[in-house]
């Protein structure tokens, strides 16, 4: 009982900030009308029928396999740091943490912004690249710098849940399948990377959302060339003006998502989650 | 008991202290402009001069400041629109008519720059800076005469052209080089821009904002689409830079000082543009922003450097064939689908 009322304020908190400004979306996203006079508002499906045309289709169709390939670099390079971190003497391991944290302490913005001056024509980079004698190298404004963002903010919310769950592992599981004849690649593959799978999950979601949803780094890294669905979005609410298009692409993003979640899940399940799951 | 007791104590004195502070509290107004867009020492003199405080704070861009407006719950008493945005602020009745006894310095303002179509007759407006669109250019990576908009469609400077991240403004370029007015109606000529914007992509090293300043500074790029008075701040860093209006014509656009509808304080808000079209506060905040001034009186004021330049103050001729801006309302949903279609081909 006494847990319940403590609930209470966490419940009137959600109300206000999740679940009305998402009714809110909702409402927006199946009426059209001038934005901002309620009066005029009438149910209405143009803005889906808008958003399933070739042109907005492919928007998403590059911001998905963006979010995709940046979610398996961060894999790929997040999942063996994670492992030689859980593997290091605690108090390395702490120092290590600390150093991929200590980059996030800083403004998502500004980090994403010292890129500029580090990959542009006159950049540092292509400084050094010249000195030594090379052509200068077009760093900047592709897709290429823009995954270079996405993997760089990214990339400690891939490797945190996955080291939270490998450090927990027991180590006695792991001495038994040695102790039961399983080589180093076995006792990986059969034991730490199946308990470490919830990690992954959560790892997966924690980068996939805000890359598929990114509008930041790609116009600053990309120059505002190849626009992802999260510019289209501001593009709406900030110059056209229409709310009503803006929420339903938002709700399509939304949908999205959530799909990308629930297959995630499923894997999660079979494993039974647990560790660090963050759903 | 004795905690109560204090509590009460405390509230008690509290809602006392507030209550005279309320009393006691200074005549104030609520000042909303652009960002970095003032020299804010002008801010303390008018609070000495008049006894009126000035809450300041800045907006990004002209939608957002229409939004804030449009929600209503805000309270500003002076506003920095542009001359679309006040075109569209004064249909929908968003402003109040400007008691020009109280501001008798809008006598100071230039002539040419009086009875535009945005606000015939000046009953809302009083203009506060103005300036062009134009090209900025490196001459140290340009050998061509720059003087015309094809020049940013020249396969040769692949990769070197920096064009605005907005939808008006870039396709406002398109259509000033297709000769047609970038006011137009007409979905054929709109569509015919689009046509070119796309030829153009290839060629576009970024379409940027506020961060095209630091690209050709650093001689990034040959050439921008920039706003003029970004142009004098930028040559100002890098004299290799050099602006050109093209002979096509461009964009002329202004910069104004009006009062929303929802002011709390009209006269004070009047006392306020009256100060900021003084000669020598608007020479102050020209001096600071390198914009240009719609003041004369101000421009003598002005170091020689930026008194005689041609990128700030234009000969008359040069801006013979530019165009004001007009409300995009009716047509941004077209607006928004050509420039969709740009920003999403590969």
């Amino acid at each position: 009982m006494k847990m319940k009322k403590v609930a209470y304020p966490y419940i009137l908190w959600m109300a206000i900030f999740i679940v009305i400004p998402l009714f809110l979306i909702l409402y927006f996203a199946f009426t059209t009308g001038d934005s901002q006079n309620f009066a005029t508002f009438q149910f209405s499906l143009d803005n889906f029928k808008r958003f399933f045309t070739p042109t907005y289709l492919k928007v998403l169709g590059r911001s998905v396999n963006l979010a995709f390939i940046s979610t398996i670099i961060c894999l790929i390079l997040g999942y063996p740091l994670a492992y030689i971190i859980s593997k290091a003497e605690p108090r390395k391991r702490n120092m290590m943490v600390l150093m991929l944290v200590i980059p996030m302490w800083m403004n998502f913005l500004l980090r994403t912004y010292a890129w500029l001056t580090l990959l542009g024509r006159n950049g540092f980079i292509n400084f050094v690249i010249t000195k030594i004698g090379f052509k200068p190298l077009e760093l900047i404004y592709n897709d290429k710098a823009v995954l270079l963002g996405m993997v760089y903010n990214f990339l400690p919310f891939m490797v945190l849940p996955i080291y939270t769950v490998l450090i927990k592992i027991e180590k006695s599981l792991i001495e038994a399948a040695e102790d039961l004849g399983a080589n180093k690649i076995e006792v990986f593959s059969k034991v730490v990377l199946p308990l470490s799978m919830p990690g992954i999950i959560t790892g997966i979601t924690m980068v996939f959302i805000p890359a598929v949803s990114t509008f930041v780094i790609s116009a600053l890294l990309g120059g505002n060339k190849y626009n992802l669905i999260g510019n289209l979005v501001e593009q709406q609410f900030r110059w056209t003006g229409d709310w009503h298009f803006g929420s339903s692409m938002s709700i399509i993003l939304m949908i999205f998502i959530l799909i990308t979640m629930a297959l995630t899940s499923k894997f999660d399940k079979e494993k039974e989650g647990g560790g660090g799951g963050l759903w | 008991m004795k905690k109560r007791r204090f509590i009460l104590l405390a509230l008690s004195l509290i809602i006392v202290i507030m209550t005279v502070g309320c009393g006691e509290k200074k005549e104030t107004i609520n000042v909303y402009n652009w960002g970095d867009y003032i020299d804010k020492s002008v801010l303390k003199d008018f609070e000495e001069e008049y006894g009126i405080k000035v809450n300041y704070s800045m907006y990004e861009t002209n939608e957002d400041l229409y939004i804030k407006l449009k929600q209503g719950g805000s309270s500003y008493d002076v506003i920095f629109p542009s001359d679309y945005m006040i075109e569209r602020m004064i249909r929908e009745d968003l402003l109040v008519k400007l008691n020009k006894d109280n501001i008798p310095n809008i006598k100071n303002i230039d002539e040419k720059f009086f009875n535009l179509d945005f606000d015939k007759d000046n009953d809302y407006s009083v203009p506060y800076m103005w300036g062009t669109v134009g090209i900025i250019y490196n001459k140290t990576k340009v050998d061509d005469v720059v003087d015309s908009w094809n020049i940013l469609w020249n396969e040769k400077y692949k990769d070197e052209i920096i064009m605005l991240n907005s939808q008006r403004d870039t396709l406002a370029v398109a259509l000033k080089k297709l000769n047609y007015s970038m006011n137009t109606r007409n979905i054929k000529e709109l569509e015919e821009a689009k046509e070119q914007l796309l030829i153009q992509k290839p060629l576009v090293y970024a379409y940027l904002g506020d961060e095209v300043k630091g690209a050709m500074v650093s001689g990034e790029a040959a050439f921008a689409v920039v706003w003029s008075g970004d142009a004098v701040a930028m040559i100002r860093d890098n004299p290799d830079l050099e602006y050109a209006i093209p002979k096509e014509g461009t964009n002329l656009w202004f910069d104004s000082m009006v009062i929303p509808k929802s002011a709390k304080n009209k006269e004070g808000a009047e006392k306020f543009i009256n100060f900021m079209a003084r000669p020598d506060i608007a020479a102050r905040n020209t001096d600071y922003i390198g914009y240009s001034t719609p003041i004369p009186e101000a421009v003598e004021m002005l170091p020689e450097d930026i008194r005689n330049s041609k990128v700030a103050y234009p000969a008359d001729e040069e801006i013979e064939n530019t165009e004001i801006f007009h409300d995009p309302s009716d047509i941004i949903t077209e607006y928004d689908r050509i420039w969709t279609e740009i920003t999403s081909q590969d």
